[in-house]
């Protein structure tokens, strides 16, 4: 099946993501290969997830973990379980 | 949001905590989640001071609710839920969220990515990484918050499509349609400054 450009942009997250079934993923490749746009589509977009995983590697602020642990101590010390609203599980 | 590879078994150390009142075991517990969940709250709230407040908050949180915890997600999973509303009750609070529901928006409808021909590099000198690093940071603030989530959970915080849906309590489905989304948008806003931040260099084509 032949795909045109805007067909291809759904699928990009898919191809990405290696989720696209055997028969798109088939599609979406012969399409790639003779169009220049779609496949720079792809690459800026595998390039922004890139960049994005490389701002992953980063420090915690200094002291955060004695902060933390010293609020948590504080806490322990008083009445546990106060019963009060965390959300719905996945609530969105 | 993985737990380090050590063999722990969370179950264990929850029901210690509750039942034997070992709350030090707590801090070990959580040990393994802390720079997660700063990192969610800092990506979601976009300022340092308010993600600390928020992830120690979620944790407070985790630890006067861990009895209702029930043992059939993961505990990442639960903390990653409870990190999400806190920072979403905040969001609200401040008002700054662009929170527009699916239904504002048009249902199958395209977001359609930026033409660009000749964007296809990443970027290697300091200066242009910390450029790129605010601009990606400002992008990512902008998006609608049902947006922002999916986005923070699976290409921020490497979590599968699957475990982003679980902690986002949305269907499978749907959080591949929002990542899509937040992906192109991300792709349509950045593909043109990134394009300015490295204008005259040779192209290293992916294939």
């Amino acid at each position: 099946m032949v795909l045109e450009c805007k067909h291809v942009w759904e699928h990009i997250s898919g191809y990405l993501d290696g989720t696209l079934d055997a028969a798109v993923l088939e599609d979406v490749q012969k399409h790639l290969e003779h169009c220049e746009i779609c496949s720079a589509i792809l690459d800026s977009t595998r390039n922004i997830l890139i960049l994005t995983a490389d701002e992953r590697v980063f420090e915690l602020p200094l002291g955060f973990s004695e902060r933390l642990h010293a609020r948590l101590e504080a806490e322990m010390r008083g009445p546990r379980g106060t019963g009060e609203e965390i959300g719905e599980e996945g609530d969105s | 949001m993985t737990a380090t590879s050590e063999n722990r078994n969370e179950a264990q150390m929850i029901a210690s905590i509750l039942a034997g009142g070992n709350t030090h075991e707590f801090h070990d517990l959580i040990q393994p989640y802390e720079r997660s969940v700063y990192s969610m709250a800092l990506s979601m709230l976009q300022n340092e001071a308010d993600a600390e407040d928020a992830a120690q908050e979620a944790f407070l949180k985790a630890f006067r609710n861990l009895e209702k915890f029930r043992g059939e997600a993961k505990f990442s999973t639960w903390l990653i839920s409870i990190t999400l509303n806190e920072a979403r009750s905040r969001l609200r609070r401040k008002k700054t969220a662009k929170t527009e529901s699916l239904d504002e928006l048009q249902e199958g409808g395209h977001v359609s990515p930026a033409l660009l021909r000749d964007w296809r590099e990443i970027p290697s000198e300091a200066l242009e990484r910390q450029e790129v690093r605010l601009l990606l940071q400002d992008a990512i603030g902008d998006l609608p918050l049902i947006y922002r989530e999916v986005f923070v959970l699976r290409d921020m915080e490497d979590l599968s499509v699957n475990q982003s849906a679980e902690a986002l309590g949305i269907s499978v489905a749907a959080a591949k349609v929002r990542l899509h989304r937040a992906r192109l948008m991300l792709q349509k806003r950045l593909a043109p400054q990134l394009k300015q931040v490295m204008p005259k260099r040779r192209w290293f084509p992916w294939f």
